[in-house]
């Protein structure tokens, strides 16, 4: 297994106004890997997407816990993990499909699409009534190998 | 969120200022849509400048006012749209129908 040189973890209820909270988070820990701002605003983008999903869709009609962990690791790849206990998704993959949503006209289905195609991977874990998980990285390389990469817990 | 709105003819334009996220944007379509109704404009111009992040929430807004207006025989345009979001728009092809003019930051 690889291990992380870095790791934050994040528990909040899913009130809407944490949803930039969340993203500011993720940006602020990234920002020790020395992104570029496109890939700040692209790894702010993804997980806005990927916490709203919990506010709106996981939790509809309550408050609920999110749950996130943040990893770097050497190769300069940032991996962020979504969870919450909410009502799941039956179909995964429609979930996925864009323009596909349960939420009406103030969604516009295109959450997951926007995770991929800002992330360099994403994965979907759910299960009806039990939760949904949201995995996804972006591996931050070309600033990286100009840099030192993060090194011993002092640096 | 701060939304504004400005007519000259029958051109409105639209002013979004702020976190274009689902907790700001809450309400913000019906409010555009509730404009275009009473003002009826043939071209519609959101004008982004004052957006300072934007995800798949600021996407239906613009689609539901790109339909709005469409349904209403009119046009809609995106103006001074910054970097991030023009990267959210094209992510979701939506530049392809919806024109983008001026640059953006
Ligand atoms: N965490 C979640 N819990 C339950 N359902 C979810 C979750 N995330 C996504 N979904 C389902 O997947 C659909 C598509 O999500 P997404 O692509 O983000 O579009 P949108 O949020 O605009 O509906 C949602 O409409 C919802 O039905
Ligand atoms: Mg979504």
């Amino acid at each position: 297994m690889r291990r992380p040189v870095n790791e934050i973890k994040l528990r909040f209820p899913s009130r809407s106004a944490n949803e930039g909270f969340a993203r500011a988070a993720v940006a602020c820990f990234a920002a020790q890997l020395d992104p570029t701002l496109d890939e700040l605003g692209d790894i702010k983008t993804a997980v806005s997407e990927a916490v709203t999903n919990c506010i709106v869709h996981a939790y509809p009609d309550c408050l609920g816990d999110i749950r996130m962990r943040v990893r770097i690791f050497p190769d300069g790849c940032l991996e962020i993990v979504v969870s919450d206990r909410g009502c799941g998704i039956t179909d995964v993959e429609q979930a996925r499909q864009p323009m596909f949503t349960t939420g009406g006209t103030e969604r516009a289905g295109m959450g997951f699409c926007i995770m991929e195609s800002f992330m360099d991977t994403l994965r979907v874990r759910s299960r009806p009534g039990v939760g949904t998980t949201v995995t996804m990285s972006r591996r931050l390389r070309a600033r990286l190998s100009a840099n030192a990469a993060p090194g011993g817990p002092s640096d | 969120m701060k939304v504004s709105y400005r007519q000259e003819g029958r051109t409105l334009t639209v002013a979004l200022q702020g976190e274009l996220d689902h907790h700001a944007a809450q309400g913000v379509l019906r409010g555009i849509e509730a404009a275009v109704d009473t003002r009826l404009p043939l071209r519609c111009v959101l004008d982004m400048g004052g957006v300072d992040f934007m995800d798949s929430s600021g996407l239906a807004i613009v689609l539901g006012t790109y339909r709005r207006l469409r349904e209403l025989g009119g046009s809609l345009a995106l103006a001074r749209v910054p970097n991030q979001a023009r990267r959210v728009l094209s992510a979701a092809h939506l530049d392809r129908f919806v024109s983008i003019e001026g640059g953006g930051t």
